[in-house]
């Protein structure tokens, strides 16, 4: 086995740690725990007062926040390889990832002129 | 060798699962997280495969971004959540029909090309094999042959935005 898959066995049994952890405290509560199923205990939790019911739509404003993050998690995907090969690349890949950076920032401009960031 | 046939053949079983889990849930909740398993399986195999940032990629952009899209599509409309509709409808037959034959002529074009090919990543060829991987590799693609693409992809970003912030906007 190389280094490489070496590397990530290390990753490979630290999730399979964690999932061990998680069931097995599970299971063990699940074991030792008293079990007397009342209605109430199934009563969805909603700040300590009786849950209205129902599922409410939500406001479609929030698609635009889900989006700009989009948006920008794509721009940081591009600035990680950017940022390691930018001495070798030069001045060239600077005005690309600028122009790149510019034509992402228009958009938030373009949302904040609109006034969708502002919460009325 | 036999590590890495082995962990194959246990991430893509959870893949198969996942994704039985996606089609099969009554919860599109419960599918979109079910599909949050075959992604982290998919970013696994790219590991396999020495394609570290393509996985690194596959875990920030689908299970970070994309699934995060999908929770909010299915908050905004009026998706059944309780699981209290019935979301089958009788098109089981033709999705198996089309489901095999598309497994079947991906597979047939995959062992076609890479059937008797085996790749190492151990040794001078590995190594290089290693750096195609990483980050790196990547940035010396995109901004030397690829710089035009990579420019669209910021305008079609920009055209997603644009585009939500007028529906956003129409309330």
């Amino acid at each position: 086995m190389t280094d490489y898959y070496r590397e990530y066995l290390a990753v490979a049994v630290l999730i399979g740690a964690g999932l061990a952890m998680v069931g097995g405290m599970l299971g063990l509560g699940k074991l030792i725990r008293p079990t007397r199923p009342q209605p109430q205990k199934y009563v969805t939790y909603e700040a300590g007062s009786d849950p209205v019911g129902g599922w409410g739509q939500s406001n479609v404003r929030y698609y635009v926040y889900a989006l700009l993050f989009v948006m920008f998690d794509v721009e940081a995907v591009f600035i990680f390889p950017w940022a390691v090969r930018l001495e070798t690349l030069g001045v060239q890949s600077l005005i690309s990832m600028i122009v790149f950076i510019v034509i992402l920032a228009l958009g938030l401009v373009y949302a904040w002129r609109k006034g969708v960031l502002r919460w009325a | 060798m036999i590590v890495q046939n082995i962990f194959f053949w246990v991430l893509a079983l959870a893949m198969v699962l996942g994704a039985i889990g996606v089609v099969r849930s009554q919860n599109v909740v419960h599918a979109a997280l079910y599909l949050v398993v075959v992604m982290a399986g998919a970013a696994a195999q790219y590991i396999l495969l020495a394609a570290e940032f393509v996985a690194w990629v596959q875990v920030i952009i689908y299970i970070g971004a994309v699934i995060i899209l999908f929770l909010f599509g299915i908050m905004l409309t009026r998706a059944p959540m309780g699981g209290d509709t019935k979301l089958d409808n009788d098109q089981r037959w033709p999705a198996a029909v089309v489901s095999v034959f598309l497994a079947g002529v991906l597979g047939a074009l995959l062992i076609d090309a890479f059937g008797k090919k085996e790749i190492v990543i151990s040794g001078a060829k590995g190594e290089q094999l290693l750096q195609v991987g990483k980050a790196g590799h990547l940035a010396d693609s995109i901004f030397t042959a690829y710089v035009v693409p990579f420019e669209v992809v910021s305008i079609l970003l920009l055209a997603a935005l644009v585009g939500a912030v007028v529906i956003a906007r129409r309330d």
